[in-house]
Parts: structure tokens; sequence; C-alpha cells
């Protein structure tokens, strides 16, 4: 919990951020949820309204920006203070780029629609998808408790959203050598992909931001590069027959 | 000491309500007393012994006190004093948080605990319930606007969930306010399994049944007099009718799981009991494959708690995979063990084949629906796609993981991790 300062404007200026903050996580999770219903459901409006949507966060971040360097400028923050404010700055920008992420999920969907791919990289996707928005809402959480001792989850969940991604990647590109028709949908699907693994990412820095806040030291560096998709060649693809 | 003064206190109070209560007729009888004392003269020593007696036979007990409508008004008031707000959010069985003008939690009733977690006292409502529409709820009471609201709220993860959220302002000036969260996930959830099963079954089912429509033309056609042909395409289609049904029951069970993704808390399992029946059950199968299964059980209790049948499910499907599975291995090993390395105590049950083992990229993907490792294995084994998907449902409400390795060559190994309590 935040300690009293003897201004008490200045506490309602720190509550206001961490508030739009929690707003904008908000719609960042709703984005990316209807993004990824969008392309499984074959929704062009759907997808048509997460892109509108991505304004909110445009603002959010830019409103943010704005109060924290006015808030910096009025108060010469110091310790906890600061590190809540830089840390909105930091998460705020994450947020946007979920926020982006989301966005070009949806911008995919038509082209998708036109070929239709089989259901079960669908599900692959809405799995993956599951996982990274678990992620997101799980470390948003716990910027709302502040409890960073369980924040060790966030690395293993990376980890499963990285064997989920090489595992649909090499699927994907089974598909494009079985038909080159299929090269069009799947390389947008692959896109697709790739946009909700590097959601989880920046799920897990926003974790890293919040660690930093609470505790005012850096979480724990053991961060190995878990997803191998830079190691599948198309012999190591091609299925053994 | 205390409850001697507090029992001295009370007597005090009975008195004076008594001498209140017949405060007419005690100054009837001083009157009277006085009156007499001013025609008659007599001595003060007797004035004072008579009032002293007036005032003895007031403090007397009443036999038979008149319940007046003051009593009754006074039990409603004591009595209403007496209920505090804890005690009376405990008893709302729908999840409920009171909260103040800052949107800060300042009571959260046992329902809130299990729906949502993690919502103690002192922390921002805003942050926790982000999704835009419950923001605009919380925004519209708080500015004051509106006395209160009422809106839909859906959370899809960790479970589906639909709620119709209320939020309104408590009495007067008292700067608190109220959420209510009345569950309408159930019907929601039938309106999706419909879609679902639609979606699922079409899919599934159409190629067995391309299968049997073919066989039936040929039969009709080309192979009308040829028995041997005939008899070998009966069979097939035997088969095929046979993989229909098994994809229906599993369709069902997993449909009826997501019906209800809530446990009833309170019910204990015994694990011991459970696998032991579980690999009784399967005996059979385990002789026919030519496979031992052999146990390695912890010593003492093994109770968790959830849902046996549920539980026993779980097992028997994981069970079954590796007796089919993992036939070439010759041997099953189910073990059960307590662990507690991570941050909570619970029992973990492993069973592990030594049969060809899973390729590392299916392995993130083997709980989806339908996702077959080798569709050629998977069918002359009659799996139907749904095992995994359906224990992975189980343990989900379970609060419980399911974590699986395996290396080519070595075998597999799915270990299910229950949380004691």
């Amino acid at each position: 919990m935040q300690s009293v300062h003897i201004m008490s404007a200045y506490d309602e200026e720190l509550k206001y951020l961490s508030k739009r903050i929690a707003a904008m996580g908000g719609h960042a999770e709703r984005m990316v949820e209807q993004a990824v219903a969008a392309l499984v459901n074959a929704d062009p409006g759907l997808a048509q309204k997460v892109i509108r949507d991505d304004a909110v966060l445009d603002e959010g971040q830019r409103e943010i920006d704005d109060k924290a360097i006015i808030i910096i400028a009025k108060r010469q923050p110091m310790a906890t203070d600061l590190r809540e404010i830089v840390g909105a700055i930091r998460i705020s920008a994450d947020l946007e780029r979920v926020g982006d992420l989301g966005k070009n999920v949806a911008k995919r969907v038509v082209a998708v629609i036109d070929g239709r791919q089989p259901t079960s990289l669908f599900r692959g996707l809405e799995a993956l998808a599951n996982l990274a928005l678990t992620q997101l809402k799980e470390v948003l959480d716990v910027y709302a408790s502040r409890s960073v001792e369980k924040i060790g989850f966030v690395r293993d969940r990376d980890d499963q959203i990285d064997a989920m991604y090489t595992s649909l990647f090499r699927e994907l590109l089974t598909y494009m050598m079985e038909d080159p028709r299929n090269i069009t949908s799947c390389t947008h699907l692959l896109f697709c992909a790739k946009n909700i693994e590097r959601i989880g990412d920046h799920a897990t820095n926003i974790a890293e931001t919040i660690y930093y806040i609470v505790t005012g030291d850096q979480m724990p560096a053991e961060r190995p590069k878990g997803d191998k998709t830079d190691k599948i060649s198309l012999s190591a693809a091609l299925p053994a027959k | 000491m205390t409850e001697l003064d507090a029992e001295q206190k009370g007597m005090a109070h009975a008195i004076a309500v008594r001498l209140w209560q017949s405060r007419w007729l005690l100054a009837a009888g001083v009157l009277a007393v006085l009156i007499a004392f001013a025609f008659a003269s007599v001595s003060a020593y007797v004035l004072v012994l008579a009032l002293f007696l007036l005032l003895a036979a007031a403090m007397l007990p009443a036999g038979g006190l008149r319940q007046s409508a003051e009593d009754a008004s006074a039990i409603e008031a004591i009595g209403l004093q007496r209920l505090s707000g804890e005690y009376l959010a405990a008893a709302v069985a729908d999840p409920l948080i009171i909260f103040d003008h800052a949107a800060t939690i300042v009571h959260a009733n046992a329902a809130a605990f299990a729906a949502f977690g993690g919502i103690a006292p002192g922390i921002s409502l805003p942050l926790k319930f982000r999704a835009p529409e419950m923001q605009a709820l919380l925004d519209s009471v708080l500015s004051g606007t509106v006395a209160s609201d009422v809106v839909d709220y859906t959370e899809k993860l960790p479970v589906e969930r639909a709620y119709r959220v209320s939020a309104s302002s408590v009495g007067h000036g008292t700067d608190l306010y109220v959420l209510v969260f009345k569950d309408q996930s159930e019907a929601r959830r039938i309106d999706r399994m419909r879609a679902d099963f639609i979606a699922n079954a079409s899919h599934e089912l159409r190629t067995p049944l391309a299968s049997i429509a073919g066989f039936i033309e040929t039969l009709r056609g080309p192979a009308r007099n040829d028995p041997a042909a005939r008899e070998q395409f009966l069979q097939i289609m035997q088969n095929q009718t046979g993989r229909m049904a098994r994809l229906i029951d599993d369709l069902l069970s997993l449909s009826r799981l997501e019906m209800k993704p809530y446990l009833k808390p309170g019910t204990e399992v015994d694990l011991r009991q459970t696998v032991d029946s579980v690999i009784d059950s399967l005996a059979p199968l385990a002789r026919e494959n030519g496979l031992v299964i052999e146990r390695d059980f912890a010593k003492g209790p093994l109770d968790v708690p959830g849902d046996r049948d549920e539980l026993f499910q779980v097992f028997e499907n994981l069970l079954e995979n590796a007796c089919k599975y993992g036939q070439s291995g010759g041997r099953v090993l189910v073990t059960i063990a307590h662990a507690d390395d991570g941050s909570e105590p619970g029992i973990e049950v492993t069973i592990r084949d030594f049969g060809p083992g899973i390729p590392e990229e299916h392995i993130p993907r083997i709980t989806e629906r339908f996702y077959r490792v080798d569709v050629e294995t998977s069918r002359t084994q009659k799996g139907t796609g749904l095992g995994l998907s359906i224990v992975k449902h189980i343990l989900t409400r379970h609060n419980a993981r399911l974590s699986i390795k395996s290396e080519v060559g070595q075998g597999a190994a799915f270990s299910v991790y229950l949380p004691a309590h």
C-alpha cells in the first residue's frame, strides 16, 4: 500500500495514474480477446471494431505520459513514488504495443477468410491466445494487489507460450509445403501467432516493471530465449516418412 | 472482576427500569404519605420509614410485565445495532463487494473471494475489474450521476463466466457503495455448448459418415454379388459406426463438464482407493496388450478435495492412453507421491509408460480437442481425440495441473498435481 502524503492532491494524482493504467489494461485485454475471436469465427465486423478501438489506447498512453511528466515536474518525487511514476510510463507503453499487436491480428482477418484453413490451426491459435491473455490478466492482477512474491508464474507461462508458438510455426510450415495455395493465408496466420507470442512477452515486461516498482530491485535476470523457431529448417519441419 | 461489575451494572439498570415503569404509582404513594404526614402529626422517623417501604415495594420484580409497544421498537433498534454489515454480507450467497468513494474495497464476502480471488480490503476496484464496462459502471455510480446501475460483465479466463453486476450507494451519506454479482453463466454456456457441439460434431462425424456412405454405394453397385467383399465392408462399416458412437459419448461428457465449471467444495477423495480401482478396471486391457501395471504409492493418507467420479475419469483416460500407446514398453508405472516443492503442498500422481514417446513439438498441443500426434495410430486404437481434452478440463476445475514429460524412444510421463487443500 502507498504511504500517505501530507498533500492529499499528490496521492490523488498517483491514484489517478494507476487507475488509468488499469483502464488501459482492460481495453488491451478486450482488444486481443476480440481480435482472436474475430479471427477464429471469421468475423470482419468484429475485426473492424477492434481496429477502431486502438485509438483509445493511443490516447491513454499520451495522457499517462503527460500526467506523469507534470507530476515529476511539480512534486519532485523520490523513491517509491518516482518508481511508481516511471513504471506507469513504461507499462502504458507496453500496453499500447499490446493494443497495436491486437489491431494487427484484426487487420489480417479479411485476408485469412479467403482461404479456409483446417480448424485445428485455429484451435492452436486460440490456445496460444488463451495462454498469452492469462499471462496478461495475472500480471495486471499483480499490479492491483502488489503481491510480487508470486510473480514466478510469469516465467513458467512464458515457456509454455514459446513451446506452443514453436509447435504452431512447425505446423504452418508443413501446410505451406503441402500446397502452395496455402501460403498466403498461412503466412498471415504465422504473423498472427507471432503477434500473440509478442503479447506474452510484453506481459512479461510489465511483470518486470511491477517487480521493480514494488521492490526497487530488478527481477533476477535469467531469460533464456525459449522459442526454438530460429532452429527450424525445411528439412526439420518435414514429417519423416 | 469485570464480570461482577457488569452484573452489578445490569442489576442497577433493571432496578432503574422498574422504578421508571412504576413512576406514577410511586408518585401517588409519596403524595399520599406526605398528605398523611401533613394532617396527622407523627414523627419524621415514621415518614422516612413509610417512604422507604414504598420504594422497596416498587423495586420488587413485578409479576406480569406487559409488553408495550415501546419494548418492541427497542428490540428492533437493539437488533439492528447488533447486525454488522459483515454478517449481512456473509449471509448473501452472491459475490458482494463493499467499497468507498475512492473505489477502494472495504469488505468482500466469502462468495466474492471464492469467485475472484485476490481481493483483499484496501485494493482499488478499478485495478481489479479492468473491463471497460466495469470501469464505466464504477465511474457512473461514484460520480453520483445515478444512484444505481446494472451492466453485464463476462470474464473469459480461466473459465468463462458471465455476471449481471449491479452497483448502488448504501443509504444516505454513508460514503459506501456496494457491488453485487449475479451469476448468468449457465444460460450463456448452454448457448455456447450448442454452437460448439454442432461445430465439433459436424466436422468429426463427417469422416466416418462419408466412409459408410461410400461402402453402401459399393455394396449396392460393383460388390453386389461378392460375399467375401460384402463381409469385409460390413465389418468396416460396423467399426465406423462404433467410432461415431464413441465420439458422441465423449462429446457429450465434455459438454456436460463445460456446463458446470465450479466444484462443490467439501468432498474429499481417497486417491489410493480411486487409482486402485482404475487399475483394476483396466487390468483386462493391459493383459490383452501384454502390459504389466506396477504401483508405487506413498504411505499415509492420500486425500484431496475433489469429485471422485471426475478424478476417476482423469486417471482412467491417462492409464488407458498409456496402455494403448505405450504397448511396446511392456510395463506401465503408476506413482502417487506427496509433493510440496511449489508454493502449496499437494499430491502428484504420475502415469509413466515406456513406449515410443511423444515428439517434443506435439507436447504443448496434445490437450487440444481432436489434436492427434499420429492420426493412423489413433484410429486403430479407437481414440476419439477428446480423452486428454476431457482430462484437462476436469483438472482445471480442480485447480490442478497436468505436466507432460516425454522423450522420443523413452516413453512418456503424465503427472497430475492436485493441491491438498
